[in-house]
């Protein structure tokens, strides 16, 4: 009998767990769907949103300048070694901007937008409804995710394609500087090469997409978990470390989802 | 740092963004797939594509004049059915050869046309009757060993 009961508690606790996240992932859908009906402030008050852009996006600049160049270059360095084994060592321009306009610029932008940017919205929400500031908004009828959370969704959508870019144009240049520079792959071949192989709409407009995509779930994840957050320091400090885990796993898995649907359709049509 | 401040860098964050954007469409990628030159289509039968994709490049005397614009498989033949896009301002005579070639040894593959002697020239949806399908390996090799093996023996094994 003891042991059915256990069986039957762990039964439970198992049900539970997973009732409680459909719940989260509803609750969060629903807040999504609220957020996107209600963000008419932070479009007609456009200078909010300017602020977030600022946070979200500016601020990151360094980290994803620096990030990409060395992605870039040592992406340079790995694939010429493999290259010149094959004799192919021209195509190492297409090598590094394939990569990097498919694949790294997205993923690897966005993994650094949800650690510098996600936490630092989740933090701040979390904080201000800690601090009762958000009710202290719904006493004063201002609708706290109008006035708070919509700006900072929205300047986080922006900013991330536009990070995502200057990743990969950065890293390209750090392949150029790498390759041409300095190990002496022929500039001509690298840059014709490269652009005889990439693709405006098949690569380049796909991976605007895929930063898109990620700009999206990163920042509607961390204003969810911010929004969400138990009103403790701890509570807080769980939530911000929820965001980077739950937005880079979001990242990887919808990389996966995208890069099946959108490059992998080949040979028929397209 | 108050609010001009902030416009400003945004400002120029938006901008260096769009550069990069710009740079990655014009620097790093072709523009070819938006390419909206006139064109016309023709169609050529294959036994064989070996390796030949969609949007693969058409050429003539190494010249890019288009592109495949997409393969099928012809169930009544058992061919392979090409569509290939021209390039408008190309014209060909009726009795061109579409081959189908490889660009240095691991290269990709690409159509390659050689003009014929016809006064008639291509139209919209003609089709090209001579074709030359891929090489395949396999068959090149099987080709050489059964070209060996009938070979007579010149030197009796000792």
């Amino acid at each position: 009998m003891q042991i059915v009961a256990a069986l039957r508690q762990r039964l439970e606790r198992l049900g539970a767990g997973v009732t409680s996240h459909v719940w989260r992932l509803g609750f969060a859908s629903r807040f999504l769907a609220y957020l996107v009906v209600h963000s008419g402030t932070a479009l007609r008050r456009f200078r909010l949103t300017i602020a977030e852009i600022y946070f979200a996006g500016v601020l990151s600049l360094i980290i994803i300048l620096v990030s990409g160049l060395f992605v870039g270059m040592v992406l340079a360095l790995q694939g010429y070694d493999t290259l010149q084994r094959f004799g192919a060592s021209e195509s190492l321009g297409v090598l590094v901007a394939l990569s990097l306009v498919r694949e790294l610029g997205p993923v690897v932008a966005g993994l650094l937008f949800a650690s510098r940017a996600g936490s630092a919205i989740t933090a701040e929400i979390g904080l201000m409804k800690a601090t009762e500031q958000l009710s202290a908004m719904e006493m004063m009828a201002v609708d706290p995710v109008a006035r708070v959370v919509a700006p900072r969704f929205w300047g986080g959508v922006i900013s991330m394609p536009l990070l995502a870019a200057l990743f990969s144009a950065m890293g390209i240049f750090g392949g150029y500087l790498v390759g041409v520079q300095l190990i002496g792959v022929d500039a001509g071949a690298f840059w014709s090469q490269m652009q005889a192989a990439v693709d405006l709409r098949n690569d380049i407009v796909n991976g605007i997409i895929k930063s898109v995509v990620f700009g999206i779930a990163v920042t509607w994840i961390a204003v969810f978990e911010g929004y969400d957050a138990p009103p403790t320091a701890e509570g807080v400090s769980r939530a911000t470390t929820r965001t980077v885990v739950t937005s880079s796993l979001a990242i990887l898995a919808l990389d996966f989802v995208l890069t099946a649907l959108m490059f992998t359709g080949g040979g028929h049509g397209q | 740092m108050n609010r001009s401040a902030i416009d400003l860098w945004v400002g120029i964050f938006v901008a260096a963004g769009l550069a990069g954007l710009l740079f990655l469409a014009l620097k790093v990628g072709n523009l070819a797939s938006f390419n909206t030159a006139p064109a016309y289509q023709v169609y050529a039968k294959f036994a064989n594509i070996g390796g030949l994709k969609a949007r693969a490049p058409v050429k003539s005397a190494g010249v890019v004049i288009g592109r495949v614009a997409d393969i099928r498989f012809d169930n009544e033949s058992y061919e392979a059915l090409v569509a290939i896009n021209l390039d408008a301002a190309y014209q060909f005579p009726r009795d061109t050869t579409a081959k189908i070639l490889t660009s240095g040894i691991l290269g990709e593959q690409y159509i390659g046309l050689e003009a014929g002697g016809d006064g008639v020239m291509l139209k919209n949806g003609d089709r090209l009757r001579l074709t030359q399908s891929a090489v395949v390996l396999e068959n090149l090799i099987s080709q050489f060993l059964f070209s060996k093996a009938a070979e007579p023996a010149k030197e009796p094994a000792k």
